[in-house]
């Protein structure tokens, strides 16, 4: 019997070293594998049996005795007992793409990724030219994953066409939204998928050397990701011969510094380059004139990962799934106030309500929910009336939203909504690079006049002033900092405008 | 001081490590800061020299990242996650119990040297919210009992 114990930081945040401490004490050495992504349940232990691998969560260290007692007998007898894992309804009725791998194995093990057709992808793109491999990502329509959505082949396109000495890929690692956690997943799960993804695209276009620029709040993907990269440069999977086809790739992990603006690709360019995170104006294109003024792609971490798959699978598999212009799968990640939060992987086109209410089975309170703020920070906040929309680039722009990253959170009826759209100019003030006016001082206007507005004061010109500096963020900023900053602000006003008159709400 | 001479000797040892290094100022910092604990202000003359660089611009550096410190911190950094998810869990009750129990408010140190408190966007833990970030682990649905177990756990530590 082996058993697998997460090592990703939720897991570590819910106690599983303690449980793997536990078991230890036990005699049992257990597995540290990434996680599912069923952040309910975590620390979820699994264990492999002659009736499968089965599933006992969320586990505390002093449910070990009882666990491995039950085992002994009849383990459907144990309170914690969660039946076959991969068989549970919220994993069963995924489309994992990118996170088929995640959570099965020790996530920086070498073998374990080959043995899960890791590398394929690597190796197919080796036998192929840099415009081959270009085409297949722009036949698979795959859209950029940070938010933007810009697509992924025309960007390669771009770098590819351009003559230089010095190209580069950079990785977005610094995955700033609040409710966001699929890059870290990508990352503490399966570590060399990225690897991967990364080698495909130096092999693409012509780059030598990659970057990931990585947020400094994700001590455990520093360390895994480090570790990964040594090995897979160790197995010439990285280096100067990948493979001995004569090619080269080289990778490192730059840390991030606590700036959520250095997510934007121009100030996370500058930040790479040992400056201040000050947003550039485009043009040039970071795919022209990008990483110490060369050509560079500068992609999501599941973009990237994506293209391993893409690689292996063939961009028409990646193309049958999804709606519309928005191909492929989507990390929906589900956090905030709800029941069961975790990453679900889904073709585009799902609802929003399908995902809070079947997958996430409502508010971790037990109240009702309020609003859903998809998108991060910038994102709009949606009523109930919004939330049939289907998750489609699209489709949600026509209602002034936006999918972003794909991260979710919901608050229940006790939100006061003009606190958080006060929060989003609050927010704006602490994260501006500074570099333009509307975004640097609107957002300061922005936290004042939203005051005045509770505070009663001068209401109806204080509003209209209000929407004039939203108009002139949205239109004047340089970048989505300043430019989207309005959206929670504009969607909570048109949305929950009974919270700015300053009364008490009186249904808690 | 010897302490301030060590200082002196260590940053130097580490502009040199990192001055051929391209983009190198932000690696560097981060090793200095582990190494010290802080980036003292002597400590930008000589990192400008070293990376060929004005003073100007490397303060400018420095001052930009939240991640950088100027000043000595406590032998703790306790840090809260402010973003909406957390915030949906009742971040901003624990804030407040935070700077209650520890008598402080963000960006300053306990009178005993064990903690300093540091706000934070996001720590990617949002399905288990409100997250505290102590030193390099995170810690999940943290509220105002579990904070107060969590700060009397550091004991020795503090």
């Amino acid at each position: 019997m082996s058993f697998y114990i997460p090592q990703d930081t939720t897991a570590l945040a819910c106690g599983a070293e303690a449980v793997a401490h536990a078991l230890q004490a036990a005699g049992v050495e257990p597995v540290r594998n990434g996680s599912r992504g069923m952040f309910w349940l975590e620390p979820l232990l699994e264990v492999d049996t002659d009736a499968g691998r089965i599933g006992f969560g969320p586990v505390s260290s002093k449910d070990i005795p009882s666990i491995l007692d039950a085992l002994e007998a009849d383990a459907s007898s144990h309170d914690l007992y969660l039946g076959q894992v991969e068989q549970m309804d919220y994993l069963a009725s995924q489309q994992r793409l990118t996170y088929a791998r995640a959570g099965l194995g020790d996530p920086v093990c070498l073998d374990n990724y080959q043995a899960l057709n890791g590398f394929k992808g690597l190796k197919i793109a080796l036998a192929m030219t840099g415009q081959q491999i270009v085409d297949q990502v722009k036949d698979s329509g795959l859209r950029g994953r940070g938010g933007a959505a810009f697509p992924a082949g025309i960007k390669w396109q771009t770098v590819l066409n351009c003559d230089a000495e010095q190209k580069y890929i950079v990785c977005n690692a610094d995955e700033g939204d609040s409710g966001t956690f699929a890059d870290r997943l990508v990352m503490e799960s399966d570590p060399y998928q990225l690897i991967e993804g990364m080698a495909i695209a130096g092999l693409a276009v012509g780059a030598t050397q990659g970057y990931i620029y990585l947020r400094s709040e994700y001590p455990v993907a520093h360390k895994l990701l480090d570790i990964a990269i040594e090995r897979a440069e160790a197995a010439d999977f990285l280096g100067d011969n990948i493979q001995g086809s004569g090619k080269a790739f080289h990778l490192e992990v730059r840390l991030g510094a606590g700036a959520y603006i250095c997510g934007e690709e121009t100030s996370l360019l500058e930040s790479l380059e040992g400056k201040r995170g000050m947003v550039r104006a485009k043009p040039p294109l970071p795919a022209i004139e990008g990483l110490f003024g060369k050509p560079t792609v500068v992609n999501n971490v599941l973009t990237l990962a994506a293209i391993s798959t893409i690689l292996e699978q063939g961009a028409e598999t990646y193309q049958n799934f999804g709606m519309g212009r928005s191909r492929g799968t989507l990390a929906i990640q589900l956090a905030g106030n709800i029941k069961r939060g975790g990453l679900i992987e889904l073709a585009f086109g799902v609802t929003l309500r399908e995902v809070v209410e079947d997958y996430g089975q409502g508010t971790f309170s037990g109240r009702p929910i309020r609003a859903i703020q998809v998108g991060g920070p910038l994102g709009a906040f949606l009523p109930e009336s919004q939330w049939d929309t289907p998750l489609d680039y699209e489709a949600f722009a026509a209602i002034k939203a936006m999918i972003g990253h794909g991260g979710i959170v919901v608050f229940d009826d006790t939100a006061d909504m003009a606190a958080q759209a006060r929060f989003a100019m609050e927010f704006c003030v602490a994260e501006s690079c500074g570099k333009c006016t509307p975004c640097r001082i609107g957002s300061v206007r922005g936290v004042e006049v939203i005051d005045r507005i509770v505070a009663n004061e001068d209401r109806d010109n204080n509003l209209i002033l209000l929407h004039d500096l939203c108009d002139t963020m949205e239109m004047g900023s340089l970048c989505a900092m300043g430019g989207m900053t309005p959206f929670p602000v504009r969607s909570a006003l048109a949305h929950f405008s009974s919270d700015f008159t300053g009364e008490v709400r009186g249904d808690n | 001081m010897a302490t301030t001479e060590k200082n002196r000797a260590d940053i130097s040892h580490l502009v040199e490590q990192f001055k051929a290094v391209p983009g190198g100022l932000l690696p560097l910092l981060h090793a200095i800061q582990a190494e010290i604990g802080y980036v003292p202000d002597s400590a930008v003359p000589t990192i400008a020299v070293g990376l060929n660089l004005s003073r100007a611009e490397v303060h400018g550096v420095i001052s930009f990242y939240h991640d950088f410190k100027t000043h000595p911190v406590g032998r703790n950094t306790v840090q809260i996650c402010r973003a909406e998810a957390c915030q949906s869990m009742g971040s901003r009750q624990l804030e407040a119990h935070a700077k209650q129990a520890l008598g402080i408010d963000y960006h300053e140190t306990t009178a005993d040297g064990g903690i300093t408190l540091e706000p934070v966007y996001c720590l990617g833990n949002c399905a288990c919210s409100p997250s505290v970030r102590i030193n390099d682990d995170i810690v999940a649905r943290v509220d105002a009992e579990r904070f107060d177990e969590l700060m009397a756990n550091l004991g020795g530590a503090r």
